[in-house]
């Protein structure tokens, strides 16, 4: 049977404790609210993208349940010195690892460290905790100033 | 003495396990679970008696209406409303105060006159008067609470003047457990003139409510928190208000006479039922009350009191826990925050262990701001729970904390 610590991972529970990029950034040309109104997690998500168009800092701030603040930590993590054009596919990928079959092996290799959130897909009502901050910095990068909701 | 054994049995639904655990039904003021007479009522009306009311002269129509309008004075009695004409039957508590809102507000609240609500009320308690008020350039004052989550009566007191055309009040909050003092605060506010609204979707199956004795002007409240099917409420309210109010929907079922030129609307409570009603679910309401009646309020009482203290004394004890509504008048709710672990979180791992508890702001949002959190975990309590539960939670929320220590 599926374990709660496949959901809440060390590694989850470690980012929780202790995000990472956690904070306003001093310079940055990107921001956005992201807000899910079942659980009252609220994040705010700011981008620094240079001229090369890398995303040279990234950073997160609000407070949300485990499964959020984990996953904007692991987000920021990793996109942190990534070109801004692979965000579309970066995306994507989450997406679709927290929403496909639970028998689908995650592609690790390419997820790296955000693999560890799979879990998510045996809890339905949590998936939207996990892809806020993705859906924040999504209209962040595409400056819409809409409150990204994940309902 | 209450029989929980017993009663466990006549709700069917509680006799299963969820993931391979004893469910413990924990979040009775979010729904409540409905007995075998309730759910025997409602099939029983739709394999035998199904028709509509009020219009067939056939054997299943006037079965059907008599079962219904059976209901009605069920629902009347179980109240002491003065009639079965005070008796609306509405979607819900939501509907209900839109209807008073929309129906009585609109014809008697104007610019510049005030309704007075509290801080703890649900948000279906202020989003219809916040509507009305923008549309008539009215305004919405707001009472305050106290640390403990009670309303601070001489704040409230002062905020009432000749300006007050309602005050609306809950009679037992949702999020936080807390009883209102609704006989002073209808009194007080009978004195300036103002119009009560009593919010009683949580009360009404804790709480004995005579409407007579309270001298409320409107009581409203869900079947479904009481044993009964969604879907369908009650607005009971004085008819001499009734009377004087215009009606909130127009339709079938609540007119005499309709001609292109004019609308002759039918008598309460019908003037205020348009289109064909939850027939099933006011069977079932009644069936409901009667199953509480049948316990009798002094019995529920004495049990719930017993569980909360137990729920209390455990909750108290547990390191890192903080309460979150701690009125001296309390019923069935333990709503908290624990330190270390997000109540959001905390839903999802006790539920692995076969318990359903609330995790959220509880349509509160103003409750949450007050206490600043963002939301609480909230176990709440109603006839059928054990102390075996109550321990079976704790256990779980222990195990939580152990995840994140
Ligand atoms: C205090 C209170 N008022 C109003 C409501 C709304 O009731 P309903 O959703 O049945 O209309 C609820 C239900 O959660 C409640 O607890």
């Amino acid at each position: 049977m599926f374990d709660l610590r496949d959901l809440y991972m060390q590694v989850i529970v470690d980012h929780n404790k202790a995000p990472r990029n956690f904070g306003v950034l001093k310079e940055y040309n990107h921001d956005a609210d992201g807000y899910n109104p079942l659980c009252g997690d609220k994040l705010h998500v700011y981008v620094h993208v240079n001229d090369d168009e890398i995303i040279e800092d990234i950073s997160f701030e609000g407070e949300g349940c485990a499964i959020s603040v984990a996953s904007a930590s692991l987000m920021t993590e990793t996109l942190k010195g990534k070109p801004i054009a692979d965000f579309p596919d970066s995306f994507e990928r989450f997406q679709h690892m927290v929403t496909s079959d639970i028998n689908e092996e995650p592609d690790e290799e390419k997820l790296g460290k955000l693999a560890v959130l799979a879990g998510v897909r045996e809890f339905p009502s949590r998936i939207k905790c996990a892809v806020l901050c993705w859906h924040t910095l999504k209209s962040a990068v595409e400056d819409s100033h809409e409150i990204a909701k994940t309902e | 003495m209450m029989d929980i054994a017993k009663i466990r049995a006549d709700f069917p639904i509680l006799s299963q396990q969820i993931y391979g655990k004893e469910l413990a039904y924990l979040d009775n003021a979010a729904t409540t679970q409905k007995p075998q007479c309730v759910i025997d009522a409602i099939s029983h009306y739709y394999a035998f008696d199904n028709a509509n009311v009020h219009r067939g002269v056939h054997a299943l129509s006037e079965r059907a209406t008599a079962e219904y309008e059976g209901a009605r004075k069920i629902i009347a009695g179980f109240f002491n409303a003065r009639s079965e004409r005070e008796v609306i039957f509405t979607r819900g508590t939501t509907e209900a105060i839109n209807l008073i809102a929309s129906s009585w507000g609109g014809a008697n609240i104007r610019s510049g006159d005030e309704v007075l609500i509290t801080h703890m009320e649900h948000h279906s308690n202020i989003v219809p008067w916040q509507m009305l008020c923008e549309h008539v350039g009215a305004t919405l004052k707001v009472a305050p609470i106290n640390d403990a989550g009670e309303l601070i009566m001489h704040e409230f007191e002062a905020l009432l003047s000749e300006r007050t055309k309602l005050v609306g009040v809950v009679h037992m909050s949702n999020a936080l457990g807390t009883i209102n003092p609704i006989e002073a605060i209808i009194e007080k506010s009978h004195a300036v003139g103002a119009k009560v609204l009593i919010d009683g979707a949580q009360a009404a199956a804790h709480l004995a409510v005579d409407v007579q004795a309270l001298d409320c002007d409107f009581y409203v409240t869900s079947a479904h928190k009481m044993y009964g099917p969604t879907g369908i409420g009650v607005l009971i309210g004085k008819e001499d208000i009734l009377e004087s109010m215009p009606p909130y929907q127009g339709g079938g079922d609540m007119i005499r006479m309709v001609t292109f030129e004019k609308t002759e609307y039918n008598d309460l409570p019908y003037k205020f039922e348009a289109g064909t009603p939850h027939i099933s679910g006011a069977n079932g309401f009644g069936k409901a009350i009667e199953y509480i009646q049948n316990i009798g309020f002094e019995a529920i009482s004495t049990r719930e009191k017993e569980l909360l203290a137990y729920a209390t004394s455990k909750a108290e004890a547990f390191d890192g826990l903080r309460q979150i509504g701690t009125a001296r008048e309390k019923a069935c709710v333990l709503s908290f925050v624990l330190d270390s672990v997000h109540p959001h979180d905390l839903g999802t791992i006790v539920d692995r262990d076969g318990i359903a508890i609330r995790a959220g702001h509880h349509c509160a949002m103003p409750v949450m701001q007050f206490f600043k959190v963002p939301a609480t975990a909230r176990a709440s309590f109603s006839i059928y729970n054990t102390e075996a539960e109550v321990d079976a939670l704790f256990v779980a929320l222990k195990k939580a904390q152990d995840i994140f220590a």
